[in-house]
């Protein structure tokens, strides 16, 4: 066993945990944050995703000692401290972007970075980036017309298709 | 997951001093290799993280004008920072997996894992890249040796990567929609005096040079050059996403549309 420190949501966070133990594992059974999903546990389907120093990444193909370190945001980091949602959940809320809401943590840390990095993005460029979060109820359609919506764009185009 | 330790080194020569224990493994991205543990396909004592080592990441130019590419930068970077200087290798890192992956994975990982349907290795053989480790310098045409197989030793790492900038270049992807890696995917390269076609996800043999296109396109860079030629369906994967005759006309197809895309 290894100790293992990091930032997680702003908040110092530390662990005992085995070389093999996934950053998945770390937050959701030692700290107990079980908003981020493991929907596959090989790689594909995004659920895990949160943000490592401001980067998506799967938390289920990483070692938690490789967080060491590290600022880490999950989706309980995402809302304000009040409760108050982000741009991103409210407009997944507002635009029916779930159905049983088991991707959609993963869905929310990917659009989040994705608008960091692109405030305006086409719908084009929302699914492409939106390739490794794979959602089995809501055919996508409703979670782009979110994303589009949380940055401030007309989704009226995406609605009449 | 079988147990192991994980070891996080600063610098490349306390990696390679790592990597000398018996069973020991190098992890970069971990994009493949914590999938391969997790099914018990591995089963190191050890993972030297080389995530840590500053010397081995990041793009430059050499004063000889080729490309220098850390062993260590991610897909994510590649696509970013290669963008203005190599935009056809940009455009490769861009479509491998998925963001995510992206920002984990490494091209010196991919390269020595040299999965038959991985893209990197069609760029670094029609460009006649050099594989530039701790050791030596391979060229990219004696670096790959079947599936999954390289030329690398016990506890060898890929440093950097070099690339020849071609004059125009491109990648087509065809993708197998599920894995999202290339069922097939040509890389295809301009230089003043050749042309290079680099071909992943097709052989049983793993990634090769397509040289009959190459000879075709040094006299005539242009689509219509590659009509009368046929790539022979003997050799080619076959699953089921494609039967091997499927593949090798996707071969010719992918190629051609390479060729129009790099004009
Ligand atoms: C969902 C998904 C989709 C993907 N899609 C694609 C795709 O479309 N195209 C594609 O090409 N790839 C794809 N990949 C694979 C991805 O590109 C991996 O990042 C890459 O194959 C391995 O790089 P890594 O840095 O993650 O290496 P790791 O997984 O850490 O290591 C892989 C192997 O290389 C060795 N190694 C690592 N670095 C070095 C080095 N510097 N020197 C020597 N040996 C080293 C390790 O010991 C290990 O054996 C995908 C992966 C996933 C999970
Ligand atoms: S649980 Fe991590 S990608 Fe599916
Ligand atoms: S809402 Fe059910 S999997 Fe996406």
């Amino acid at each position: 066993m290894a100790q293992v420190s990091m930032s997680v949501n702003g908040q110092p966070a530390e662990g005992e945990v085995e070389g093999r133990t996934l950053l998945v594992d770390f937050l959701r059974n030692s700290l107990e944050l079980t908003g981020t999903h493991v929907g596959c546990d090989t790689s594909q389907c995004g659920a895990c995703v949160v943000h490592v120093n401001g980067a998506a990444v799967k938390a289920c193909t990483m070692f938690a000692l490789e967080a060491e370190g590290a600022e880490v945001t999950t989706i309980e980091g995402i809302a304000a401290p009040d409760g108050t949602l982000s741009a991103v959940q409210q407009a997944f809320q507002e635009h029916h972007g779930l159905q049983c809401g088991f991707c959609t943590p993963g869905m929310v840390m990917s659009a989040t970075a994705l608008l960091k990095d692109n405030p305006r993005p086409t719908e084009a460029e929302i699914r492409e980036y939106l390739q490794g979060n794979i959602c089995r109820c809501t055919g996508y359609h409703n979670i782009v017309k979110a994303v589009m919506a949380a940055s401030g764009q007309d989704v009226g185009a995406i609605a009449a298709e | 997951m079988y147990a192991f330790e994980i070891e996080k080194p600063t610098t490349l020569a306390d990696a390679l001093a790592a990597l000398k224990e018996e069973d020991a493994q190098a992890l970069a991205g971990g994009q493949t290799l914590i999938p391969s543990l997790k099914a018990r396909l591995a089963m190191p004592s050890k993972l030297v993280s080389l995530a840590g080592i500053e010397e081995i990441k990041g793009i430059c130019t050499a004063d000889d004008g080729r490309l220098c590419i850390g062993g260590g930068t991610t897909h994510g970077a590649i696509a970013r920072e290669a963008a203005d200087r190599f935009p056809g290798l940009a455009g490769l890192a861009a479509k491998i997996g998925d963001p995510a992956v992206r920002n984990r994975g490494t091209i010196g990982g991919s390269l020595a894992n040299n999965d038959p349907s991985a893209c990197y290795p069609s760029a670094a053989l029609a460009c006649g890249a050099t594989i530039v480790t701790d050791r030596r310098e391979i060229a990219a045409g004696e670096f790959f040796l079947g599936l999954f197989e390289t030329a690398l030793e016990e506890g060898e790492l890929i440093t950097e990567v070099r690339f020849e900038v071609p004059e125009a270049s491109n990648y087509q992807k065809f993708e197998q929609p599920a894995s999202r890696f290339p069922l097939v995917g040509v890389f295809v390269a301009r230089y003043a005096d050749r042309g290079g076609v680099g071909v992943t996800g097709a052989s049983e043999g793993g990634v090769f040079r397509w040289n009959e296109a190459e000879e075709a396109l040094a006299s005539n860079w242009s689509a219509d050059a590659l009509e009368g030629l046929s790539v022979p369906a003997d050799g080619m994967i076959e699953d089921l996403h494609g039967t091997p005759e499927y593949r090798a006309h996707l071969v010719k197809v992918m190629t051609q549309r390479a060729v129009a895309a790099a004009g």
